[in-house]
């Protein structure tokens, strides 16, 4: 929870950077408001038992609610992010592993604006996210699906089988060319030509300069929808260069609590002494901690800190409540500086 | 966004608005049954799409005005009854047509509405051709390719309209409901960090073993769900059962954890309006065998510092002890099988007055008199430590062992609470019953003093805590003792002591969202400190260069995603979201390298320097 708890800020706190609003929606939705957005998925949606009221699923993402928020709610601009959890009853022999309750986390520029900016922001989203999570190198690969349509027509492939040559063209990132190539030719039915030319295609990459030089292609600019495509790709290039995304630990002990201070003693009998230092902590809105026993020894109550990753421990004594100082112990190092009651308050 | 959500089909297929700008504006009843097509391909302007009966209806109207409009009066009202006959077409249009029956715009709806109406029914004048000369089959075809789509996007039930809403008794949070919550999540949060509590997350469903039997009555209220061929599972009603699991479940013995989550119930709408069947909870508690009380009082200390903090105005809280409340049934003559019945009435004290009490537990729970007065006696009694001891020296009640150790607690409790400093506003409250279906010990309750307008929806919340809602309109927090139910879930019974607390956050919630109403401060639905901006054209380049660097320096903007707006409408956006600063390029500015930041709401300007502007930004912004 606790790194889950460090990942969730980073994320909203760049969310937040760019000025988006938060929503939730329930956990449930009517059944109906689900049905037929998930093609073949839909089997993999938990429903609720007919007790005699409305029928209910449990949400399957977080796009088809925020949908019907946005209709509902006759919302036309919004910019929002919802981080929730959601529901698939995956088959466990034929995906080991995936969890059937996980979290989503997803961000939305809904609206009607001039062309590419917002889209650009997404991706200066991405970048940053991942930048500042610190997983490692990233690299974020951009497309359109009009230039794939497009690049699709101009190879031959017909209309009918645009969607599935789609699907099979997704695999090239786990599955070789050959391999891809033979699927479409064999299974798909799509000619060896076709094939061929999008091989071509599909081996290309690059920046601005790529969809600048498919302009120029004799065979993809006789695509309208393709050039369409890659005019916005050269805009959105553009604009990623103004956000400066266009080009990609120590191990420190995860800790479960903030605490700050542990308020401890050697000596018997002074569980009221210890008491009365915590409630001033905590009323100075100092996180402490104080153990639950009359009389514990002073060595469990160091190794709870050394066990909590808690840095300091106030130590009180018959003397230093005499004196009115407090032993303050820093756990790592062993230090112990005495202070006055009131001013180990303020360090 | 899916791969196979095509977009433009959802919404249209959620936007009944979308759909409904395509229909004709008609006076008449039958525009409303369009909700469940699609925008058709075919529109429903186009007058093609009239029938046959259109000819006579106008022949009719100019032939006998009034004679048609009394006939067709009748026929109407006839329609009502028979809605698919032949007579509800002529009926609708001519309710339609009549208030314009001679002009064109009349004619006009007339047409459509025939239109319609041929739509909806299957006519049998097949010879009669339209106006535009479309056929009968035609359109017909055009139906069948519209019902083909509507099978398409999925079943329902043969029932005709979409409905947009939310499941019953749940509620999406809109932003500004989103900001209060968290404002009022990190007060919580915060004080129970201050006390060195995790946080844990346990799953929205749990096998539907694990609910069953810990719950009494309300198990009735559980959301199961469809038997789909795997275990049978059900949504969680509480936070405490799930804790209960997950401790025996890791074996653990030992933790002080919190958990906010949402919990699920399915009230009966009829009786108890306005509650919600989606809320949250919010739990902290302490499991483990410690010296006692010594947890107990910390979890008070903890409801009185959050109290405090998110300023609901004067609270108290009630303390009393489950032992101390047997001790006390059995030392006034309760025979041992009424306790708990007995229980749940003197629990109606705090919505009843006593003599409504007292008269049910006689007549209806069969108590007799005696009992009744003499637990009247206690019942009235509240105070500090000085009850406790009284009581301890009480002749009827340190007969009773149980009582007797329950009220040493309790002093122990109040020593205690003192040091803790919060012994201001807790109270020794011999009437204090609460469901107790799993307490042990200690119980208590936190109310609000102030009396004002409750919201309905408010009258529910998380203070119902431990798997019961029979909390008083002003409650905000309940909690006790239950050191028994971790043994009920562990395969050896081995017992792990709990004590804990649940916050009614939802009526928070409302409390604070009725503040905020009432209020002049507008809540801001985000923290944007600048907005980019540009009075002159052709600088989209520039806003978005300038965006990217202040963003780059953890400073939160904003730009439009415009092209060329206009100066106006970006200071409108900073006013409607409450963003303080506003950034304004120029062509001057950009060559001097400066950046004019104004402030919103004095709209006094100053010449900043590109180099210091996100410093300038976060110094102004600071104390926001």
């Amino acid at each position: 929870m606790a790194i889950r708890e460090k990942v969730f800020n980073t994320i909203i706190s760049c969310f937040k950077r760019h000025g988006a609003e938060n929503i939730d929606t329930p956990v449930f939705e009517l059944k109906e408001t689900l049905t037929g957005k998930y093609g073949e998925d839909s089997k993999l949606i938990y429903d609720l038992k007919d007790q005699g009221g409305e029928l209910l699923s449990l949400r399957y993402d977080l796009t088809v609610p925020f949908a019907r928020y946005l209709a509902m709610n006759k919302v036309t601009n919004i910019k929002r992010y919802h981080i929730a959890k959601v529901y698939r009853r995956d088959n466990p022999a034929m995906t080991r592993g995936r969890y059937r309750e996980f979290y989503q986390c997803d961000f939305d520029i809904a609206g009607q604006y001039d062309p590419m900016i917002p889209d650009a922001e997404c991706l200066k989203i991405v970048h940053e996210i991942l930048s500042e999570l610190e997983l490692g190198d990233f690299r974020i690969k951009v497309n359109d699906r009009r230039i794939l349509d497009g690049m699709f027509a101009v190879c031959g492939v017909p209309d009918d089988k645009f969607r599935t040559i789609c699907s099979t063209v997704d695999k090239l990132d786990k599955m070789s060319w050959e391999d891809v190539r033979s699927e479409m030719v064999k299974e798909k039915g799509l000619s060896e030509e076709a094939a061929d030319q999008i091989g071509q295609y599909v081996s290309l990459q690059g920046g601005m300069d790529l969809a600048e030089r498919l302009l120029q292609d004799a065979k993809m600019s006789q695509s309208k929808q393709a050039c369409a495509g890659l005019t916005d790709m050269k805009q959105l290039f553009s604009y990623l260069q103004l956000f400066q995304v266009t080009d990609k630990a120590s191990a420190e002990k995860v800790r479960t609590t903030e605490t700050q201070v542990m308020v401890a003693s050697a000596q018997k009998n002074l569980l009221e002494e210890r008491l009365r230092l915590t409630a001033e902590l905590w009323n100075a809105g100092i996180k402490a901690e104080v153990m639950y026993k009359k009389n514990p020894k002073l060595l469990s109550q160091l190794q709870h800190c050394e066990d909590s990753g808690i840095p300091l421990v106030a130590i009180l004594g018959e003397q230093e409540l005499k004196d009115g100082v407090v032993k303050l112990r820093t756990v790592h190092s062993r230090e112990e500086v005495r202070f006055s009651y009131t001013a180990s308050l303020s360090v | 966004m899916p791969a196979f959500l095509p977009s433009d089909r959802v919404a249209h297929h959620f936007s009944p608005v979308l759909s409904a700008r395509c229909q004709p504006p008609c006076w008449g009843k039958i525009s409303v049954h369009h909700h469940h097509l699609p925008p058709p391909h075919v529109t429903i302007w186009d007058p093609n799409t009239s029938t046959g009966y259109s000819w006579i209806t106008l022949l009719l109207n100019w032939i006998t005005p009034h004679l048609a409009w009394w006939t067709f009066f009748l026929l109407d009202c006839t329609a009502a009854v028979m809605p698919h006959s032949q007579m509800a077409i002529f009926g609708c249009c001519f309710l339609v047509a009549f208030p314009a029956a001679m002009n064109t715009l009349g004619m006009a709806s007339l047409l459509l509405c025939a239109g319609l109406a041929g739509r909806r029914s299957r006519l049998c004048v097949r010879s009669l051709r339209t106006l535009s000369g479309m056929t009968l089959s035609q359109i017909d075809e055009e139906v069948a390719k519209l019902l083909k789509l509507k099978a398409q996007i999925g079943g329902d039930e043969g029932k005709h309209q979409f409905t947009l809403k939310t499941a019953k008794g749940t509620r999406d949070y809109n932003p500004k409901q989103m900001a209060i919550r968290e404002r009022v999540f990190n007060t919580i949060i915060r004080c129970f960090k201050r006390h060195g509590a995790e946080t844990i997350d346990t799953p929205v469903f749990e096998l539907k073993e694990t609910l069953t039997g810990k719950y009494g009555e309300d198990s009735k209220l559980i959301y199961d769900l469809k038997d789909q061929g795997g275990e049978l599972l059900s949504l969680r009603y509480d936070l405490t059962v799930p804790f209960a699991r997950y401790l025996a479940m890791n074996k653990i013995t030992n933790i002080k954890r919190y958990h906010i989550a949402k919990v699920y119930r399915r009230d009966n709408p009829a009786m108890t309006r306005g509650r919600y069947r989606e809320f949250y909870q919010c739990d902290f508690d302490i499991a483990g065998q410690y010296d006692p009380m010594i947890p107990d009082a910390e979890c008070l200390k903890i409801v009185h510092e959050i109290l405090s903090e998110l300023e609901l105005g004067d609270f108290c809280i009630k303390v009393n002890d489950r032992r101390i409340l047997d001790g006390m049934f059995a030392v006034c003559g309760v025979p041992d099988d009424k306790f708990r019945t007995i229980c749940s009435t003197v629990d109606k004290l705090d919505k009843m007055s006593w003599e409504v009490v007292k008269s049910e537990m006689v007549n209806e729970k069969g108590l007799s008199e005696e009992a009744a007065d003499q637990i009247g006696q206690y019942v009235s009694m509240q105070g500090g430590m000085d009850l406790a001891e009284r009581l301890l020296q009480d002749a009827k009640m340190s007969q009773s062992k149980q009582a007797c150790a329950g009220l040493t607690d309790m002093k122990q409790l109040f020593s205690y609470l003192q040091l803790f400093q919060v012994t201001d506003k807790v109270v020794f409250d011999l009437s204090l019953a609460r469901g107790l279906d799993y307490y042990t010990g200690v119980i208590y309750e936190a109310i609000l003093t102030q009396t004002g307008p409750v919201p309905v929806a408010a009258t529910q919340n998380g203070a119902g805590e431990k798997a019961e809602e029979g909390v008083s309109v002003g409650s905000v927090a309940g909690g006790g003792r239950y050191d028994g139910l971790v043994g009920m879930f562990d395969p050896k019974g081995r017992k792990v002591p709990c004590v804990g607390v649940s916050i009614g956050i939802e009526r928070v919630f409302s409390i604070m969202e009725q503040k905020a109403e009432a209020s002049a401060q507008k809540v801001r639905t985000t923290e944007t400190q600048v907005m980019v901006a540009s009075a002159q054209r052709n600088l989209l380049n520039e806003r978005l260069r300038l965006t990217a660097e202040l963003w780059n320096a953890g400073i939160k903007a904003e730009v439009m995603y415009k092209k060329n707006p206009k100066l106006l409408s970006q200071l409108q956006h900073c006013e409607d979201s409450g963003i303080p600063l506003v950034a304004i390029l120029g062509e001057q500015e950009l060559k001097d390298g400066v950046v004019k930041l104004r402030t919103v709401h004095s709209r006094e300007e100053v010449d900043v320097s590109r180099a210091e502007l996100a410093e300038e930004i976060k110094k102004r912004t600071s104390d926001v």
